[in-house]
C-alpha cells in the first residue's frame, strides 16, 4: 500500500475520524462545535489534495507552463469553507442563548432540567 | 425574453427579498413582501410546471455558461412537482404565519423571521432546481443554517437545544453529501448530474464510486430523517413556532426525499443502485421498521405536535418503501405520497397551531372539548387525520391504494399487509385526539376560547382542502408522478 503517496488521505481520514468522535462523545456543546470543525476541516484538504497535480503549478496562464493544479476543487471548498464558518458561528450563538436560558453548556445537565412545555 | 429566464427568477427572487425583508425592519411591512414574493414563487412554479409537461425538460444555463463547466438548472417532471409543492406550501403558510408569528415571536425579531423564512425556501427551491451537485450542497446549507435559527425562535428554551441537535446532526449529513460528491468529482471529473450519469457507468463497482454511494446515502437518509437517522425530527418539530413546523414538515424532508431520489435514480441509475448493489434489501426494511415503530411511540405522546412529528417520520417509511421498491408503481406511490403528505401534515400542522394560538397548548388535555369551541379548527384535524390514516376520497387513500399495489405486484403480501398495519396504528392516535376533543366535556371552569382567526382557518382549510380535492381528482398528481417515476427508471421522459 502507498502510504507516503497517500498522506494527505491518510490525513483525512484521521481528522474526521477525531471529528466524528468528538462530535459524538462529548457532552460539552462547545466542544461539539469544535469537533464538527474539525470533521469539516478534513473535508477541505481531501477536495484541496483532490485538486493537487505532482508537478503542477499554480493555474496562471504564463508562459512556459504546461501542467498546473486543478483550480475548481479549491474554489469549490472556498464556498464549503464559508459554509462551515456560517454553521460554527451559528452553533455558537446558539450555545450563548443555551447558556442564558439553561445557565450550563453541559448537554446532561441541560436534558436534567424539567421541559417547560412539552 | 424573461420568460426563458424563468428557472432563475424561481430563485433569485427569493433570495433577493430576503435581505430586502430584513432592511424593512418593521414586521408588517416585511411580511408584506415575503407574502409578495412566495405568491410570485407559487406562479413561476405553476408556469414552469406547464412548460415542463408541454415541451418537455428545460435546461438553464446560468450566467449563459455551458452545461458541464457551468452551473445548470434542469426542470424536469420530478423537480418541476417537487417545487411546485415547496412553493405552494410557501405561499399558504405565509398568510397564515402573520397571527401565529405576532403570536409566538417578540415583535423586533418579526422581519428577521420572514428574512429567514425566504431564504429557507430560496433553498429548499434552489436544491430542487438544480442540476449541478455541488450547487445542490450550497442550496441545502443554506435551506438547513435558515431553517435552525427558524426552529431556534420557538418559545420555550428547549427550542435552541433543539435546533441545536439539529444544527450537529444536519452539518453532518451535509457533510457526508459533500464528501460524496467530491468522490464523485475525483473519479468523473464533473459535477454536472447529467454529465455524471453518463460518465459514472464505466466505473462500474469502482471503489470510490461505491464509497461515494455510501456516504451520498447515508447523508441525505439523515437530512430526511430515515429510521434509524431520525432523532433530531421529533424535537425540532416539537418546539419550533407553529407555521415553521408547518412549513418545514411540509417541504424541508420532501426535498431531502428528493435528494435521494435524483441521486439513486438519475445520477447512479437504477441499474447501479438497485441491481447492482440490492439496496432494496436496505431501504424496505428499514422503511417498514420506521411505518410500525414511529406509528407505535405516536401513540403514546401527549404533546400532539410531537405525535405528528412521530407520524411525519412515519410517513416517510411510506415514501422511502415507494422508492425502495423502484418499480414505476412503487416509485410514483413515493413521488404521490410526497405531494399528499405535504398537504396532509402541512395542514394538520396548521391546525395544531391554531389551537396553540387560542388554546396557548397543544397537550392532548388541553383539548378537552374543542371540537365544540373550536369547531373548524378541530374539523380540520379530523379530516387531515383521515388522510393520514388513507381513508378512501382522501389523498392519503390514493398513495396507499399505489403502495399496496406495487407490493403486491412484486407478490409481497407481507408489505402490503405491513402497510395496512400501519394505517390501524394512525387510526389509533387520530382517534385520541378525536376523542379528548369531541367527546369529553369542556373542564369546568376553563378560561372561554373562540374560534381560531380566518387569516389562519384559510390556510388550514387550503392545505385539508387539497388532501380531499386530490383523494377525488387524482389526474394532477398521479399523472405527474407517473411520468416522474418512469422518466427516473430511465424511460424517457
Amino acid at each position: 500500500m502507498d502510504v507516503p503517496g497517500l498522506f494527505n488521505y491518510w490525513i483525512v481520514i484521521v481528522l474526521m475520524m477525531t471529528g466524528f468522535y468528538v462530535v459524538i462523545s462529548r457532552g460539552n456543546l462547545i466542544k461539539k462545535v469544535v469537533g464538527l470543525n474539525i470533521f469539516q476541516t478534513s473535508v477541505f484538504i481531501l477536495y484541496i489534495s483532490m485538486g493537487k497535480i505532482f508537478g503542477g503549478t499554480a493555474p496562471i496562464v504564463a508562459p512556459g507552463i504546461t501542467v498546473y493544479s486543478n483550480p475548481l476543487p479549491h474554489v469549490l471548498i472556498l464556498t464549503a469553507i464559508v459554509v462551515g464558518v456560517a454553521t460554527t458561528a451559528l452553533g455558537l450563538a446558539m450555545i450563548v442563548r443555551i447558556k442564558e436560558a439553561f445557565g450550563t453548556v453541559e448537554e446532561d445537565e441541560i436534558l436534567a432540567q424539567p421541559d417547560d412545555d412539552a | 425574453m424573461i420568460a426563458d429566464h424563468l428557472p432563475a427568477l424561481q430563485i433569485v427572487v427569493p433570495l433577493i427579498s430576503a435581505p430586502l425583508c430584513l432592511l424593512l425592519r418593521r414586521g408588517a411591512l416585511a411580511w408584506g413582501l415575503a407574502l409578495l414574493t412566495s405568491w410570485a414563487a407559487l406562479a413561476m412554479s405553476i408556469l414552469l410546471l406547464s412548460r415542463v409537461l408541454r415541451e418537455g425538460p428545460i435546461s438553464y444555463a446560468l450566467g449563459d455558461w455551458a452545461a458541464p463547466w457551468g452551473i445548470e438548472y434542469r426542470v424536469d417532471a420530478v423537480n418541476a412537482f417537487v417545487i411546485l409543492i415547496v412553493a405552494a406550501v410557501g405561499a399558504v403558510i405565509l398568510p397564515y404565519a402573520r397571527r401565529s408569528v405576532a403570536h409566538e415571536i417578540p415583535a423586533v425579531q418579526h422581519s428577521a423571521f420572514y428574512a429567514a423564512f425566504l431564504l429557507c425556501l430560496t433553498g429548499l427551491l434552489g436544491v430542487s432546481i438544480t442540476g449541478d451537485a455541488f450547487n445542490l450542497f450550497v442550496f441545502l446549507e443554506i435551506s438547513s443554517l435558515s431553517s435552525y435559527v427558524l426552529i431556534a425562535l420557538g418559545r420555550s428554551r428547549q427550542a435552541l437545544t433543539a435546533s441545536f441537535q439539529y444544527l450537529v446532526m444536519g452539518t453532518i449529513g451535509a457533510t457526508f453529501i459533500v464528501i460524496g460528491i467530491g468522490l464523485l468529482y475525483m473519479v468523473t471529473g464533473t459535477l454536472n448530474m447529467a454529465d455524471l450519469a453518463l460518465r459514472l457507468p464505466p466505473f462500474g463497482e469502482n471503489r470510490t464510486v461505491l464509497v461515494a454511494f455510501a456516504f451520498l446515502t447515508v447523508g441525505a437518509s439523515l437530512k430526511l430523517a430515515l429510521f434509524p437517522l431520525h432523532f433530531w425530527l421529533p424535537n425540532a418539530y416539537t418546539y419550533a413556532p407553529s407555521a415553521v413546523t408547518g412549513f418545514l414538515a411540509a417541504t424541508a424532508t420532501k426535498v431531502a426525499v428528493y435528494i435521494l431520489l435524483r441521486f439513486f435514480f438519475t445520477v447512479f441509475g437504477s441499474e447501479f443502485a438497485i441491481e447492482t448493489l440490492t439496496l432494496h434489501y436496505l431501504l424496505v426494511p428499514l422503511a417498514v421498521i420506521a411505518v410500525l415503530v414511529c406509528s407505535t411511540v405516536a401513540i403514546f405522546q401527549d404533546n400532539i405536535k410531537r405525535m405528528l412529528a412521530y407520524s411525519s417520520l412515519a410517513q416517510i417509511g411510506y415514501m422511502i418503501l415507494g422508492i425502495g421498491l423502484a418499480t414505476p408503481t412503487g416509485l410514483t406511490a413515493g413521488i404521490v405520497h410526497l405531494f399528499n403528505h405535504a398537504m396532509t401534515k402541512g395542514g394538520l400542522f396548521l391546525a395544531l397551531g391554531c389551537v396553540a394560538l387560542r388554546v396557548g397548548s397543544v397537550k392532548l388535555e388541553s383539548m378537552q372539548g374543542l371540537g365544540r369551541t373550536m369547531p373548524w379548527t378541530m374539523f380540520a384535524f379530523v379530516l387531515g387525520g383521515l388522510s393520514l390514516i388513507g381513508v378512501p376520497l382522501t389523498a392519503g387513500f390514493i398513495s396507499k391504494w399505489y403502495l399496496v399495489q406495487a407490493a403486491l405486484e412484486q407478490d409481497s403480501w407481507l408489505l402490503a399487509a405491513l402497510v395496512l398495519i400501519g394505517s390501524l396504528l394512525a387510526v389509533i392516535y387520530i382517534w385520541r385526539v378525536v376523542e379528548v376533543a369531541y367527546l369529553r366535556p369542556l373542564p369546568a371552569g376553563a378560561a372561554a376560547v373562540r374560534e381560531a382567526p380566518l387569516s389562519m382557518l384559510i390556510p388550514t382549510w387550503v392545505l385539508i382542502g387539497a388532501s380531499i380535492y386530490f383523494g377525488i381528482d387524482t389526474s394532477l398528481t398521479v399523472g405527474v408522478a407517473r411520468r416522474a417515476a418512469v422518466m427516473l427508471l430511465g424511460g424517457g421522459s
